[in-house]
């Protein structure tokens, strides 16, 4: 019995949790990830990009709220996110036209492309805020839990309860969608596999008669839809403030970087490596020992490696072990 | 006599807006599905002169006619359209894709159905049907080049421009792809090509351009030159 205690409080503190942060970051560094093997930078206006789609999202989800609108269980957010989606396009689009594709024109190193995103992210960090403000928003509606503590307790009539959110619930089946069809976009259409040729030789593409600007427009689109929905969940799963999309650059890039920059298999383990290690070493261990170890080993203190206010220490930290020792990635990216 | 298929007729020109010349006057031909080859030492302008026929340097003067149509003015892509192929020396296949995938983005401009150009592709290399789902990175260099030259066929070209093509395999892969290259032209596709292998290629070759400092030097058919003293002395180790 202590065992599947044990196994339950594990799931209910550590595997769901971070299950659904690993499908967030997954979804959110397939974005950089992208952008890096097709436009060839770091995009650092990715996370208030983010934001932005959130933002637009939120609005849209108030609007219709307040006309009534409800797809109860689910979250209304749910039926605005197209209009995030087309919104944020849109916007990158326009950044895309009035920003970087100058610096295309004139063929422009990749550290000013970062330089100039470093600007997009304080503009977008700027109408953010001016927009909707800077402190927390909430617009998750619909029923909270697809499984309640204290149901499982009932049910189970063990004493750890096992909680699983709708929005952990939404997360994860978004996430095995988006990676699914992303994969097949790129793997078997002719556009999407025209962006895995530029991707690997630009040169080449160039001479194949594929249209570098067709594809580029085309990444932003996918991009716009990606950090969009990655924005969302987040925010539906904790809860949306500015500030908090401009840290998440730091895991993002991270999942990015650790996966393999470039390739998109490696975001996405990227993401999960990030989320588990985030979470496995800020989570207090002591009940969980309590449950598996004799009386007698029980440890004194919460067995917490590191107080979660710490949490970002661990993106950092695994980003400079992979870039000291597998400067590529766990997948074969390339090298930063 | 009527204008040759393809020609680069007194091409003067060099790299970039105000680079130094590297070709001056030089004039490089090949007639409808003839095997044209340009020799020469290191740093002679070999590359640069079939580059300059593709299109992908400044001419300052001279003009390049395809099929008796100017079209000096075209970036190398319009070439592309108009029915030149080019095999660049490096970086001319993508290596994370597979086999398949690389012919079918070499017919990307296609609009008619690729499938059978494809598999005349597989029938003129039998090896890539048999890898064809495997990456094209991790085939052998001479596997490589007959992906990179697949590619450029997919586009159905009139010409077909190859750098090097030998550049890096074994002699015995080296004759095979000669010997395919040879196929390919008895199709009807005329073949320019670049040779580091001076003496193979002019064997194959219905004509030939030795080029010295961006200028011609001797021009004749394969077998003239072969049997030329001088180009025998100066350029094939006697």
């Amino acid at each position: 019995m202590d065992f599947l205690n044990a196994i339950v409080a594990l799931a209910n503190f550590v595997l769901i949790p971070a299950i659904s942060y690993g499908s967030q970051l997954a979804i959110g560094a397939l974005g950089v990830t992208l952008i890096y093997g097709i436009l060839r930078f770091s995009n650092f206006a990715h996370g208030d990009s983010m934001a932005f789609g959130a933002m637009v999202t939120i609005l849209v989800t108030w609007w219709m709220q307040s006309l009534g609108v409800s797809i109860h269980p689910l979250p209304t957010a749910l039926l605005a996110l197209p209009f995030g989606i087309a919104a944020t396009s849109l916007m990158v689009l326009t950044t895309d036209r009035v920003v970087y594709r100058f610096y295309r024109r004139v063929k422009a190193k990749p550290i000013v492309f970062v330089m100039a995103s470093i600007g997009v992210m304080f503009i977008m960090n700027g109408i953010v805020r001016f927009i909707i403000g800077p402190g927390d928003q909430r617009f998750a509606d619909g029923a909270r839990f697809i499984m309640k503590a204290r149901d499982f307790k009932e049910m189970t009539g063990l004493r750890e309860g096992l909680a699983f959110k709708t929005s952990q619930g939404i997360t994860i089946i978004a996430a095995v969608l988006i990676v699914a069809l992303l994969f097949w976009f790129l793997n078997h259409t002719r556009t999407g596999k025209s962006m895995r040729a530029f991707s690997d030789n630009e040169d080449l593409a160039l001479l194949s008669g594929i249209n570098p600007e067709r594809v580029v427009m085309v990444t932003w689109i996918i991009v716009a839809a990606l950090i969009t929905i990655a924005g969302v969940l987040y925010g539906l799963d904790k809860s949306f403030k500015p500030f908090t999309y401009f840290q998440l650059l730091l895991p993002i890039f991270a999942s990015a970087i650790v996966g393999g920059l470039g390739n998109p298999l490696g975001a996405i383990a990227g993401g999960f490596v990030i989320a588990f290690s985030e979470v496995t070493v800020t989570y207090a261990w002591k009940k969980i020992a309590v449950y598996l170890l004799p009386d007698a080993l029980e440890p004194s203190g919460l067995a917490q490696l590191l107080s979660t206010d710490y949490k970002f220490a661990v993106s950092f930290v695994i980003l400079i072990v992979v870039l000291l020792f597998k400067p590529t990635g766990l997948f074969k990216g390339q090298s930063v | 006599m009527a204008d040759p298929f393809l020609i680069g007729d007194g091409m003067t020109g060099g790299y970039g807006k105000n680079g130094p010349d590297i070709l001056h006057d030089c004039t490089i031909s090949v007639e409808k599905g003839e095997i044209a080859v340009i020799v020469g030492p290191n740093g002679a302008g070999k590359s640069t002169g079939m580059k300059a026929v593709f299109g992908m340097l400044n001419l300052r003067q001279g003009s390049v006619k395809l099929g008796g149509e100017d079209i000096t003015k075209l970036s190398p892509q319009a070439r592309v359209r108009k029915g030149m192929g080019f095999v660049p020396q490096t970086h001319n296949i993508f290596g994370s894709m597979s086999v398949e995938e690389n012919l079918e983005m070499g017919g990307f401009i296609r609009t008619d159905d690729i499938s059978e150009t494809i598999e005349q592709v597989y029938e003129l290399f039998p090896i890539l049907r048999e890898k064809r789902l495997q990456a094209a990175g991790e085939l052998s260099g001479g596997q490589r080049q007959q992906v990179a030259v697949g590619r450029a066929l997919m586009t159905k070209p009139s010409v077909l421009m190859l750098d090097e093509p030998t550049a890096g395999v074994s002699p015995i892969v080296m004759d095979e792809l000669f010997d395919r290259i040879i196929e390919v032209a008895r199709t009807g596709i005329s073949i320019l090509m670049v040779e580091q292998n001076a003496r193979q290629a002019l064997e194959i070759a219905d004509k030939g351009y030795v080029l010295v400092q961006g200028a011609n030097a001797h021009t004749g058919t394969g077998k003239e030159l072969l049997a030329d003293p001088e180009v025998r002395q100066s350029f094939l180790g006697g």
